[in-house]
């Protein structure tokens, strides 16, 4: 059951990424360029739901659905790995036009050249787990 | 009908992703989609040859889920849910896409010019790009859902970082680099 509850979120997510076009390059080559309030005011509706949402979560020390305390784990306190890391993901993000859920969206809809891309990002993310010990973090 | 059928505004598309993730919350999980590289990775046995994609992915197989589930809800949304959507860019995006070669741009939800074709230049393209997006999301532990939509919400300074490390990459793949590769 919440096996299924999970596919349905991302069934959700998928429609959502495609249809308010978060998926399209257009709109992410357009967010780059300044030229139009749609992807800010995406992810910006998106971050004062979520801000307003995790903060009462964290006030009301809500429980999750088993009853336990709902924890959100702090990101390590660093500046290389973001910025260096986010630089390269940015990179990728604005010539590929789709960030990794969009990704898999998109090929669900059938953008077969979707496949290119994933298989190099699993060696990507490969790469970085055998060098990660040489990188600066 | 035609509310489901028309483009979704960003002022539903946002809030649905951030509820998507309070739900993941509730859930006992995190929203973070670009984990499942790291995890598909182990599932294809690279925890063998190397000790970060050692660990229990079964218990992410929730994660690998949500991922089956983007894919049907991209399916849907295209076949089902579009009359062949067309993002209604800035007319000023279009000029300088049609300038830089891109006659796609405004008839069309992708450029078939890098997607359409499958010739060596976009073969390589889409390899470059994916390699940037797999190596610089784990080392920066995470893309846009963990990090702008989850970190943010969270209040997460890291995250801050990550999203602006985002836009210095993204700015420059648009404004150094496609001039010279299209």
């Amino acid at each position: 059951m919440r096996k299924l509850l999970f596919i349905a979120l991302g069934v959700l997510f998928g429609m959502v990424m495609y249809k308010a076009e978060a998926a399209s390059w257009f709109r992410i080559y357009e967010m780059f360029n300044f030229q139009s309030f749609h992807m800010y005011g995406f992810i910006g509706t998106a971050l004062i739901v979520g801000v307003i949402a995790v903060q009462l979560i964290k006030r009301k020390q809500a429980k999750d659905v088993d009853g336990q305390p709902i924890h959100i784990q702090d990101k390590n306190k660093s500046i290389p790995r973001y910025l260096i890391g986010g630089i390269f993901f940015g990179l990728g993000w604005a010539l590929i036009g789709a960030c990794p859920g969009p990704i898999f969206v998109l090929l669900g809809a059938g953008v077969l050249p979707m496949l290119i891309v994933i298989a190099f990002a699993l060696l990507g993310t490969y790469l970085y787990g055998v060098f990660r010990h040489k990188l600066p973090h | 009908m035609d509310i489901l059928l028309d483009p979704w505004p960003w002022y539903v598309g946002g809030p649905l992703v951030a509820l998507i993730m309070v739900f993941l919350i509730y859930l006992g999980k995190s929203f973070g989609f670009s984990s499942n590289f790291r995890n598909i990775c182990s599932v294809l046995g690279a925890g063998k040859s190397c000790s970060f994609f050692d660990f229990n992915w079964k218990a992410q197989s929730w994660n690998l889920l949500f991922l089956v589930g983007a894919m049907v809800g991209g399916f849907l949304a295209a076949h089902y849910l579009s009359d062949n959507q067309v993002p209604a860019i800035a007319a000023a995006t279009i000029t300088d896409l049609k300038a830089m070669g891109f006659d796609s741009a405004g008839n069309a939800y992708m450029p078939s010019e890098l997607f359409g074709k499958m010739n060596v230049k976009n073969i390589m393209l889409l390899a470059i790009g994916g390699l940037f997006i797999g190596f610089g999301t784990r080392y920066a532990g995470g893309c846009t859902s963990g990090h702008a939509i989850s970190g943010l919400s969270d209040l997460q300074w890291p995250s801050l970082v990550a999203v602006i490390g985002f836009f210095i990459g993204g700015l420059t793949m648009v404004h150094v680099f496609f001039p010279i590769i299209f």
